[in-house]
């Protein structure tokens, strides 16, 4: 997993409320059996039209947001499907940090997992960021997550708050399952138990 | 010791090891596996030279991708889907978890035939990489969906690192007016709380009406827990739950059943313990519920009209107005009104047989609408054979239904069973979202006596005129 510890990048507006996975990617890309190659089919139903030409109003497409690494997003990002192909798309898209005021829970936990890094602010640091973020190429957004806060292009401060474990492995770009396999001691332990206790489990 | 949940009891019979910060490693008695978030977790697996640590507690199904004609054994057209169905095959053979193939009778979506076969049981922590695997809470299990990236650290350490969520209490009281299913509950409740209003949270679904259920009600309540953002909804076992449980393949047996049933009894939320956060609705203000957006929480009664966006605050009112837009509904419009094209009744929320037999007693006798896409899908292969033993098959294709084999079919449509642009459903799947049933297509979510009696109209329809 590649490390994060700060970006300064594009960030572009995405305000709609509850963008749900399926639109994050849709259906007809979960058929692959690898991780990589998903970005060019990021918020396709938005993004292309039926006949695959570029729909000139999506945000993404605009030439003002070309190279955008940061999405300021509505409230309940990355609602509805576990699929993780959610982050691999929007990571292939080039995208390392979603602000929003919240997140789904299944797809929060995968943005960490991929060195994604969510953060939720209030409804008013949101709409600080949304305008900043209106800017396009113009401005550029400061994400540093070491010391938890977000600058925008105007120099305003904005601190957010991580869970510390999660903040650990993404700045050091840690396998999750290196380090459980550190405690197999305790999870051999646990089973032996609990086959006496729970046989029938 | 102080007074539990009992979502609470279950998490602190789970952690295998508590760090200074009070991140845990839960232990996961079941892992469930389909073929769309499961590759490439095996391949990490591969890649780093682990095996899966538990194999007789991972159970494979493919789902997802399966052809739901009679002709699917002949090979699978989409190249992509069959190399995803063979993928799976191929890691559950070479990593010796539990397995049935699409050719097996047992064979169907991962969380019908979980409690079909006896995998699902009180007390255990249950993951899939699976949003809707909140459907085993209905067993007074802890049961929620992961990533794949979760789904390799399960396969390799048979845990989870976590951290414990908050505690909701969803009451519902008294009884259900007649029509009024668990489905109109579930979606009542999203409707009430919106699909964010339980994020952080794990639901407990409790009160009168809902321990009249049966263990299919309960499922159908607890499938939909995540579209109202909770981690997991639950509901604690009872009697209904251990006579569905006795007798099922992988349930014990004989003085171990005995001792199961004496561990299951004390799991239930302490009357004394704290909810940080408690919804009531009474059963009898529930009524037979559709969706009308492209948002769980967007229900209404079948008597009301279709709102406009200024009827909504903040955020709501472009969501709803984009909503509108999408479905093709005007504002005022009777919801009675509108007319359908199709038709779905199964899915991992209704697939089961008394979702078949509730939809069969609407149909009976009568004939659907003509020129509707129309088709029943059971949610598993045992479920289609019962149905065909009950005369629930025969009913269902008198009247001009499509009858079908086992899958998640037009929920979502990865397999060939997708809506075209602007084709409107009456569907009794989870998901209502922008492109779920097919690009540009129009999904009414409803139960499965709902979307019969649509079937018959060729119209959003109260089935209480029906029936």
């Amino acid at each position: 997993m590649e490390k994060f510890r700060k970006i300064t990048a594009i960030a572009a507006p995405m305000p709609l409320i509850n963008i749900d996975t399926d639109m994050i990617i849709p259906k007809q890309f979960l058929k692959t059996i690898k991780r990589s190659g998903l970005g060019i089919s990021a918020f396709h139903e938005m993004r292309y039209h039926l006949d695959g030409s570029d729909n000139p109003n999506f945000i993404l497409n605009k030439e003002a947001y070309q190279g955008v690494n940061i999405l300021v997003a509505g409230d309940n990002f990355g609602c509805g499907s576990s699929r993780e192909h959610a982050p691999w798309a929007l990571l292939d898209f080039g995208i390392r940090c979603v602000i929003s005021t919240s997140f789904a829970d299944i797809f929060y936990n995968n943005c960490f997992k991929n060195g994604i890094l969510p953060v939720v602010l209030t409804e008013d640091e949101l709409l600080l960021l949304m305008k900043d973020a209106e800017k396009g190429s113009n401005a550029r957004m400061v994400v540093d997550l070491e010391n938890q806060h977000i600058q925008t292009s105007d120099g305003e401060v904005i601190t957010f708050d991580v869970d510390q474990h999660r903040k650990h492995c993404l700045i050091n770009g840690l396998d999750d399952i290196g380090l459980t396999l550190e405690k197999v001691t305790s999870i051999d332990a646990f089973e032996t138990q609990m086959a006496q206790s729970t046989p029938w489990v | 010791m102080a007074p539990r949940t009992l979502y609470d009891k279950i998490w602190n019979a789970h952690v295998a090891h508590e760090a200074a910060d009070g991140t845990c490693l839960l232990y996961i008695d079941r892992h469930l596996v389909h073929e769309v978030t499961s590759p490439q977790a095996f391949e990490g697996l591969r890649m780093t030279g682990r095996k899966v640590r538990a194999p007789e507690k991972t159970i494979a199904v493919p789902d997802h991708n399966v052809p739901t004609t009679l002709d699917r054994l002949k090979g699978i057209d989409n190249e992509e889907s069959r190399i995803q169905i063979d993928a799976l095959d191929t890691n559950a053979r070479e990593f010796g978890v539990v397995y049935y193939p699409v050719d097996d009778v047992r064979q169907g979506i991962v969380h019908i035939i979980g409690p079909e076969q006896g995998w699902t049981l009180p007390g255990m922590t249950i993951v899939c990489g699976d949003s809707h695997t909140a459907t085993h809470g209905a067993f007074g299990s802890l049961a929620h969906g992961i990533g794949t990236s979760e789904v390799e650290h399960v396969l390799a350490t048979q845990t989870l690192i976590q951290k414990k969520s908050k505690n909701m209490k969803v009451e519902i009281t008294g009884q259900l007016s007649p029509c009024v299913t668990a489905k109109d509950i579930t979606l009542a409740v999203i409707g009430e709380t919106g699909t964010a209003g339980g994020t952080g949270y794990v639901i407990e679904y409790c009160g009168e009406a809902i321990r009249s259920l049966s263990m299919e009600g309960r499922m159908t309540v607890c499938n939909m827990a995540i579209e109202g953002g909770a981690r997991a909804g639950m509901i604690a076992p009872d009697d209904t739950t251990f006579e569905y449980c006795h007798g099922r393949p992988n349930a014990p047996t004989g003085e171990t059943w005995g001792a199961a049933v004496a561990y299951w009894k004390t799991l239930f939320s302490d009357s004394t313990a704290h909810f940080d956060k408690i919804i009531t609705m009474k059963g009898e203000d529930i009524a037979p519920v559709v969706t009308w957006g492209t948002s769980p929480e967007d229900v209404l009664p079948i008597t009301a009209s279709v709102p406009a966006a200024s009827d909504f605050n903040g955020g709501k009112v472009a969501a709803a107005q984009r909503s509108l837009e999408y479905m093709g509904l005007t504002p005022g419009t009777r919801l009675q009104d509108v007319t359908i094209d199709a038709v779905f009744i199964g899915s991992c929320t209704n697939g089961r047989i008394e979702d078949l037999r509730a939809a069969a007693k609407v149909v009976e006798g009568k004939k659907i609408q003509d020129g509707l896409i129309a088709m029943v899908v059971p949610g598993s292969g045992l479920v289609r054979l019962q149905a065909e033993q009950e005369g629930l098959a025969d009913i269902f294709k008198d009247a001009g239904f499509e009858w079908r084999l086992a899958g998640c079919s037009m929920c979502l449509g990865m397999n060939p069973d997708q809506l075209g642009p602007q084709v409107r459903c009456a569907s009794t799947s989870n998901r209502n979202f922008e492109g779920r049933q097919g690009r540009e297509s129009r999904t009414h979510l409803m139960s499965p006596a709902m979307a019969a009696a649509a079937a018959l109209t060729g119209k959003l329809t109260d089935v209480r005129e029906i029936l």
